[in-house]
């Protein structure tokens, strides 16, 4: 992997005076921030594995539990209107929120894991035939690996994963030149949540498109940090998380082409995906309905729809340099470590840092930080192909999102050489 | 006492830095070793009887972080001399008791092994501390069959 220094510099951004004085205000939306851990600042640096949650979603979830909630699309009855249109007006502002042509082409789903099941297994068990392609890289998480395998195993259709060059970042020219006609699908993470690389989604969508495959992007790490357009993307599915994005856990969005969702099969069966259920077959209901079986998390859509107002209230631009400067500074701190050494070195990359440090394992690491106030991630990340290209079991990782701070990332630097002192 | 240092005694950090019963063991193959799958951790076994067969001493090799070493260290100190009944019993009254299905107390009579009561209150690092042991078992299960 190339030298840390080297994208520490590609990563230089002008600083904004007022971007400075914005932080604690934007720091007093958050009221976990303010907990002490172990007689610590709590300084939260797991940002890829869940987000916090702005006081503007937790009022939001609780106003719609105390003054709203009823079951949408059967309730005849004031709450009942009023849950529902809840419910889609958060499908509303998020086809906004992705640039989408139609309200219809956005699913709520749980999360991230379950829109890739969905479009595996209903696309994949409809289209796929045996020995067709599905094409993966090297850094997928195991939920963008594991549903494929499960449709490839009963379609026998097989798996291709992209290398990865020695930054960590894939290489379109080659994923080109090796293109194999019977590839039908590229299913491919817009930010790796382990080296933090940033995929190009556009070009890698053009290459499908003009060998008639499909594309799916796991904007799972992507959607917290950076503005996504369907359309500019150019991807035919997109799936992401509330949870990460500032909203709570449970809910979860699939976009999809709408001539693709149309031909596709429902993926659940259960109420409201009917039009009409007779004894033998039933008749199903329009988009998006069609993938909504059972009761969903309307109290989450209506977190989501308020964490989307939050981000559009900061601004893409705000919450863009803000981390950039976070992650420059972070690439700088780390780069001092001594015995570090940091895995994914793109120049294309997000604020997310796996490294590798002094052979002291991940887990001794995160339990001595965690004794400093610092929250990070040990394990594999769910991403066990990836761990074992870079020869490690398990990593250390900090992620970062807009509402850190300069002093905190150079906490983390401190501990790391305090947690050295300590263990070795 | 802070939870951290409840956790990492100066006793575990000993056997950490200075694994008792740690040996090459690339003569195993690699499929054979015992994995935790919520970090990828592995941990190889591999038990020596004298002539009596008594347990002459357990041998590990793995990747694994200071409560996981640690703890194999301790698991060949304390299995040394045992049948491999009474190794068995000692593998499930330790993982009983931190897993909480058992007294916590009976770390007590099991010498240094009580250093890790700690890991009692932390039930991801309980997977680390009882790794060693549930391949002790599966071991002992195999050898026996």
């Amino acid at each position: 992997m190339g030298t840390i220094a080297m994208i520490a510099n590609a990563l230089v951004v002008p600083e904004l005076p007022d971007v400075e004085s914005n932080v604690a205000s934007v720091r007093a939306r958050f009221p976990i921030l303010a907990r002490e851990i172990n007689g610590h600042p709590l300084a939260y640096l797991d940002n890829a594995a869940t987000s916090q949650k702005p006081l503007e979603v937790i009022e939001a979830v609780d106003g719609f539990y105390r003054s709203r909630n009823a079951n949408i699309h059967r309730s005849l009855h004031t709450l009942g209107e009023e849950a529902t249109a809840d419910w889609e007006g958060a499908r509303a502002k998020v086809a906004r929120f992705i640039g989408a042509r139609r309200n219809e082409e956005v699913i709520f789903t749980r999360g991230t894991t379950e829109s890739i099941n969905l479009v595996a297994s209903s696309w994949g068990e409809a289209f796929l035939k045996e020995g067709d392609v599905i094409l993966l890289t090297m850094m997928e998480h195991h939920s963008n690996i594991v549903p494929w395998q499960l449709v490839a195993a009963r379609r026998g259709a097989s798996l291709v994963y992209i290398q990865l060059e020695a930054d960590g970042s894939i290489d379109l020219e080659k994923v080109e030149a090796s293109w194999n006609p019977r590839t039908r699908i590229v299913c491919a993470t817009h930010m790796s949540n382990v080296l933090g690389t940033i995929n190009d989604i556009r070009r890698l969508s053009e290459i499908a498109h003009a060998h008639g495959a499909l594309l799916l992007a796991d904007a799972a790490q992507s959607a917290p940090h950076m503005r996504l357009d369907v359309g500019a993307l150019g991807c035919d599915f997109l799936a992401f998380s509330g949870h990460k994005l500032y909203a709570p856990m449970g809910i979860g969005v699939l976009w999809g082409r709408e001539a693709l969702l149309e031909a596709m099969p429902p993926y659940m069966g259960g109420g409201d995906m009917i039009r009409s259920v007779g004894l033998e077959t039933s008749t199903y209901n329009d988009l998006p309905w069609k993938f909504e079986a059972g009761t969903p998390d309307v109290g989450g859509a209506v977190g989501l729809s308020a964490a989307i107002d939050f981000i559009g209230g900061l601004g893409w631009d705000y919450i863009g340099r803000r981390e950039a400067s976070l992650g420059r500074r972070a690439l700088s701190v780390l780069g001092e470590v001594r015995g570090l050494s940091l895995h994914g070195t793109a120049r294309d990359r997000g604020a997310v840092f796996s490294f590798s440090f002094a052979d002291i394992h991940p887990h001794d690491i995160a339990q001595f930080l965690d004794r400093e106030g610092l929250a990070v991630r040990a394990g594999h990340h769910c991403a066990q192909p990836l761990m074992r290209l870079l020869k490690v079991p398990a990593t250390t990782r900090a992620s970062l999102a807009f509402w850190n701070t300069e002093e905190e990332v150079e906490r983390l630097g401190a501990a790391l050489e305090a947690a050295k002192r300590f263990y070795l | 006492m802070s939870e951290f240092d409840d956790l990492y005694q100066e006793v575990i950090m000993d056997h950490y830095r200075r694994p008792k019963g740690r040996a090459d063991l690339s003569h195993i193959p690699d499929e054979r070793a015992m994995e935790n799958p919520t970090c990828g951790d592995t941990i190889k076994l591999e038990i020596l009887h004298d002539e009596a067969g008594r347990i002459s001493e357990v041998r590990h090799n793995g990747h694994g972080c200071a409560i996981s070493t640690a703890s194999a260290s301790l698991m060949s100190e304390y299995t040394r001399g045992l049948t491999p009944e009474e190794a068995r019993a000692a593998a499930e009254r330790f993982i009983g008791a931190l897993r909480g299905e058992g007294k916590l107390d009976e770390l007590d009579s099991m010498g240094d092994l009580a250093a890790l009561r700690g890991v009692a209150g932390l039930p991801v690092r309980v997977k680390c501390a009882t790794l060693a042991w549930h391949a002790l078992l599966r071991e002992l299960g195999e050898k026996a069959s």
